[in-house]
């Protein structure tokens, strides 16, 4: 049609089509500038480089006893001290690291998928499904959480896998009800109306157009969570359920030796409790700045 | 000026975004003389209310005044301490914000939110609730004692504004800033609050500084105006002279975008402003309007024009002021509009009923609404919030189940309740554009993949063809393709309201409804949107169902015209029918809530009180509670039928067609008289 081509184009500037890669850039600008966040990778990426290149930086064998230097006090041969066992508290600190990362992240990641799914579905479809799936998850989520991960373990029987599964499936409730609240308030909005309104499948509508939504809450949920699955491994390792038992664990370690703190032993439970709180001290002033960051 | 109430000299505020400043005031600078009221016009990121916060000092933390002085009465109010401001806050400043349901706290009863700023000023007791109750008879609460024991989540919009403005005045301050005071209510409620403010300005001969984006509602409660454009003072001058003779390009271009005096389609395009606000903070060595000009020439990218004075309090901040009425106009000045083809109709709805259950009442959003759509017509849907517009809509495209007895057919074919039963041409045939397109395209998404998906769902296109055919698409509704990449929130409100009728039309739809598609954008993007509606419904044949609470808009656009009220079809006939009358009453009210930019007095029909719950709807007529034209003991017994009292002019009332017309006839020819004394 002339008549239409004639016409002046209504755009004669073409907008800012950088406008999300300069706010992208911005914001990860504000992010690495923020303290907060510097100091949690500060601390977390020491554990992490801990876990990954333990067995280059540990100065002793964590795993060799000796009976001739049991509960050495920190020294210059050993900068923690030494265990019942004789074995370097600092070394078994350095690779005790390694079973907490890869059990936290894995259950976080188990959890985080399970509860995505899960409360993209309630929240969708709402309903019946919803109700019963809700009620089921309050109820999960009024047994403190650590008894229900020990009744499971003690079922099925401790090994990192289980305490990976149970760990997950403990914190998909969690998780769940934060992705519904989110999947809520997007299944409001007309975007998700449109799809129905061209027959799209209910699988499209939930991963497709409203899981890329609700990113956000997810990524903060996840660290947020992160930092309780190191404290949930850990406490289950402090009451004798360690992923396994024969590789250093923190929460084992203090376990084995707090009723020693009387006898003027401090070291084997001090530096291991330390590397506990500084990781989940690390991972949440992660998560706050990532959660402020979303905020804005 | 020492008289001036308030004075605002080159004012400069920027926002820290992200960790940039970036300015948003580039230098404002008026000031308001005692007891006038002063208008501040411009589009939405101009910088209105930002103004408004400076003054009362309630900028946010991450804003900086970086340059400027404001004068409060002469006094200094960049310098006061906290405490002075406090103190002016308390008896001499106040606001009225947007959103009366925030600005009021929901936790506590009206009683002594209100009693509380009395306290404030050292009246407490019984003196402090009399005048609190004084007050609110004053903002027209027939029943002061009951509403201040109600919370605010008890009153409706226009009730919630009143206390408000009750609360503002109470300390009869010397400034009274009103932000928006009127844009979140319908047009029935708005003129009333109008009117109130009105009265109350003449009462208490308080100065006001009034923002509003709508230029008609400016031009009848202002005296002197001032357009802001990009943090800039672009004119100011007497309303009625800015508004008749603009002499800035931007309040020229802003006055010819909107639908008035009852244009239609078919016989002027509306003219658009072309290109985008600048960037928040963005730099701008010339004139600020100077890109989006079309009377700009290189002295105007060069060299910030001063705000030339003209005389008689005018100025105008444009190098060529006195040429400013010849700035071209960017759309042509007519569009072919598509003529209504008679014919079989399109789409039928028979009975329509839909029943909402709340906390186990009925909610009867719906009632025996019967209508058809012709192809190839645009049918006009108004009616108040609540009148069931929108949820008419939803179940005609099948996003909410009638109830059962309802009948909807298309081309003679049933119709399923649901989407999701419906065959996919059917589907695809019925589509709609929403009112907000940032909730109607998926935010991650690009513009390719929303375009490209509907292609591929409605007419199973995929690969090359299916690209092919988004380019085209995105082409005829004039969106530049090298943008197609482009995720929504890179766009600004008229680009993505383009994508959004670019997924409607997708499907080659026959009937697209239109559920306010304009009322979230600006005036200038609103007619390029309208101008645009019209060219595609002429190319493509469509028929539209235009839902909107504008009705100049939807004069102009629409063919036909269905007027709602509670669920109820009250009035319809062709467009012209409607609006020239006879009018149903409600309509007529409808009509004479509109204030209009030409400054003519209409007859001023005032509804009392507030739209009826839809769960215990008034017996009889549901509209003899509100009625302007209530005859008596029928109306409330007898609810009247929908009857043809014109050819093709449907109306519910007990009042013969003849005699309406001869009502209304009276009344205008009364007003006519008042105005012209």
């Amino acid at each position: 049609m002339t008549t239409i081509d004639d016409q002046a184009a209504p755009i004669a500037i073409p907008i800012r089509p950088d406008e999300t890669k300069v706010e992208r850039h911005e914001r990860f600008r504000l992010l690495v500038r923020s303290p907060t966040f510097l100091i949690g990778c500060v601390l977390a990426g020491i554990w992490v480089v801990c876990a990954i290149f333990g067995n280059l930086i540990a100065p002793h064998d964590p795993v060799a006893p000796d009976i001739l230097s049991k509960f050495e006090p920190p020294s210059g041969q050993h900068l923690f001290g030494t265990d019942k066992l004789g074995q370097d508290v600092l070394s078994r600190v350095i690779l005790g690291a390694r079973a907490v990362l890869v059990v936290a992240p894995l259950a976080t990641i188990l959890g985080t998928v399970l509860g995505t799914t899960i409360g993209l579905v309630t929240g969708y479809y709402r309903g019946f499904v919803d109700e019963a799936i809700m009620r089921v998850v309050d109820a999960i989520l009024a047994i403190p959480l650590i008894i229900t991960a020990l009744l499971a373990i003690t079922a099925v029987g401790p090994s990192q896998k289980t305490v990976i599964l149970v760990i997950g499936f403990v914190f998909t409730p969690i998780i769940a009800k934060t992705v519904r609240a989110a999947v809520l308030g997007e299944a409001q909005l007309e975007y998700v109306q449109a799809a129905r309104l061209r027959n799209e499948r209910g699988y499209y509508v939930m991963f497709a157009e409203i899981l890329p939504n609700v990113t956000g809450p997810i990524i903060v949920e996840f660290t947020v969570r992160l930092g309780y699955a190191i404290f949930t491994v850990a406490t289950l390792a402090f009451l004798g359920f360690a992923a396994d038992p024969s590789i250093p664990d923190w929460g084992q370690d203090i376990s084995a030796h707090y009723q020693s703190i009387n006898a003027g032993y401090w070291w084997p439970v001090l530096f291991p409790s330390l590397a506990i709180a500084t990781l989940i001290v690390g991972i949440n002033l992660i998560a706050d700045s990532i959660a402020h960051l979303f905020e804005r | 000026m020492t008289d001036a109430a308030i004075e605002l000299q080159d004012l400069q505020v920027a926002y820290t975004v992200r960790g940039v400043d970036r300015r948003v005031l580039r230098g404002v600078s008026f000031s308001i003389g005692q007891g006038e009221s002063y208008g501040l016009v411009g589009e939405s990121g101009c910088g209105k209310t930002t103004a408004a916060f400076a003054i009362m000092r309630y900028l946010p933390r991450n804003a900086k005044t970086l340059h400027g002085s404001i004068r409060l009465n002469g006094e200094d109010m960049l310098g006061m301490s906290g405490g002075s401001v406090r103190r002016l806050h308390a008896t001499t400043l106040s606001m009225v914000y947007q959103n009366p349901a925030s600005a009021l706290n929901p936790s506590i009863r009206v009683g002594p939110q209100l009693t509380e700023v009395f306290g404030l000023l050292g009246v407490n007791g019984e003196h402090a609730l009399h005048q609190s109750e004084a007050m609110l008879h004053k903002v027209q609460i027939s029943d002061p004692k009951r509403v201040m024991r109600r919370y605010p989540h008890q009153l409706s919009g226009g009730m919630q504004q009143r206390v408000v403005i009750a609360m503002a005045l109470a300390k009869n301050p010397t400034l009274l800033i009103l932000d928006e005071p009127t844009t979140g209510l319908d047009a029935t409620v708005e003129a009333e609050v109008l009117d109130l403010i009105a009265a109350l300005r003449e009462e208490f001969g308080t100065t006001v500084l009034f923002i509003s984006h709508n230029l008609a509602v400016i031009a009848k409660m202002c005296e002197r105006v001032g357009v802001l454009y990009a943090g800039r003072l672009v004119e100011e001058g007497a309303a009625q002279e800015v508004f008749h003779d603009p002499r800035h390009p931007y309040t020229v271009g802003l006055l010819r975008c909107i639908p008035r005096g009852g244009v239609r389609k078919d016989e002027t395009a509306l003219d658009t402003i072309p290109g985008f606000l600048p960037r928040l903070g963005a730099d701008l060595p010339g004139c600020v309007f100077e890109p989006r000009c079309g009377l700009a020439k290189e002295v105007c990218r060069e060299q910030e024009p001063d705000l030339f004075p003209l005389g008689h309090g005018r100025a105008s901040r444009c190098h060529f002021h006195d040429r400013a009425h010849e700035l071209p106009r960017v759309a042509p000045a007519r569009l072919p509009a598509a003529q209504p083809v008679t014919g079989n109709p399109l789409l039928e709805v028979g009975n329509g009923s839909k029943t909402f259950k709340q906390e186990g009442q009925d909610v009867r959003a719906l009632v025996d609404v019967s209508l058809v759509v012709r192809p190839g017509e645009v049918l006009g849907l108004v009616g108040e919030s609540g009148s069931g517009k929108t949820t008419l809509a939803r179940v005609l495209l099948g996003l909410s189940a009638p109830d059962e007895g309802s009948r909807l057919e298309m081309d003679g074919e049933p119709l399923a309740g649901k989407v999701e039963k419906r065959s996919k041409e059917q589907v695809r045939s019925l589509q709609i554009v929403f009112q907000n397109p940032d909730g109607a395209l998926n935010r991650r998404h690009s513009v390719r993949r929303i375009v490209g998906r509907a292609l591929e769902k409605l007419l199973g296109l995929s690969g090359r063809e299916r690209d092919a055919r988004a380019v085209e698409l995105a082409e005829s509704v004039r969106f530049d393709q090298a943008l197609m990449g482009a995720k929504p929130a890179q766009l600004s409100g008229g680009l993505k309201q383009r994508v959004a009728i670019a997924r409607a039309f997708a499907g080659e739809p026959r009937i697209v409804l239109c559920d306010e598609p304009t009322s979230a954008l600006d005036v200038s993007v609103q007619a390029a949107i309208l101008n645009l509606l019209v060219e595609l419904q002429t190319q493509k044949g469509v028929s539209y169902i235009f839902i909107s609470h504008d009705l100049g808009v939807v004069r102009y656009i629409s063919d036909r015209i269905a007027v709602m009220y509670l669920g109820r079809l009250q009035e319809v006939g062709d467009a012209e029918t409607v609006f020239g009358g006879p009018h149903h009453p409600y309509t007529e009210a409808l009509l004479s809530a509109v204030p209009n930019l030409e400054g003519e007095e209409r007859t001023r029909i005032r509804l009392e009180g507030e739209i009826p719950s839809a769960t215990n709807p008034p017996s009889g007529c549901v509209f003899h509670t509100r009625c302007p034209r209530f005859l008596g003991e029928i109306c409330v017994q007898e609810e009247p039928p929908l009857a043809e009292v014109e050819p093709g002019h449907l109306m519910r009332c007990h009042i013969p067609v003849e005699e309406l017309r001869r009502l209304q006839a009276d009344a205008s020819a009364a007003a006519q008289a008042k105005t012209t004394t």
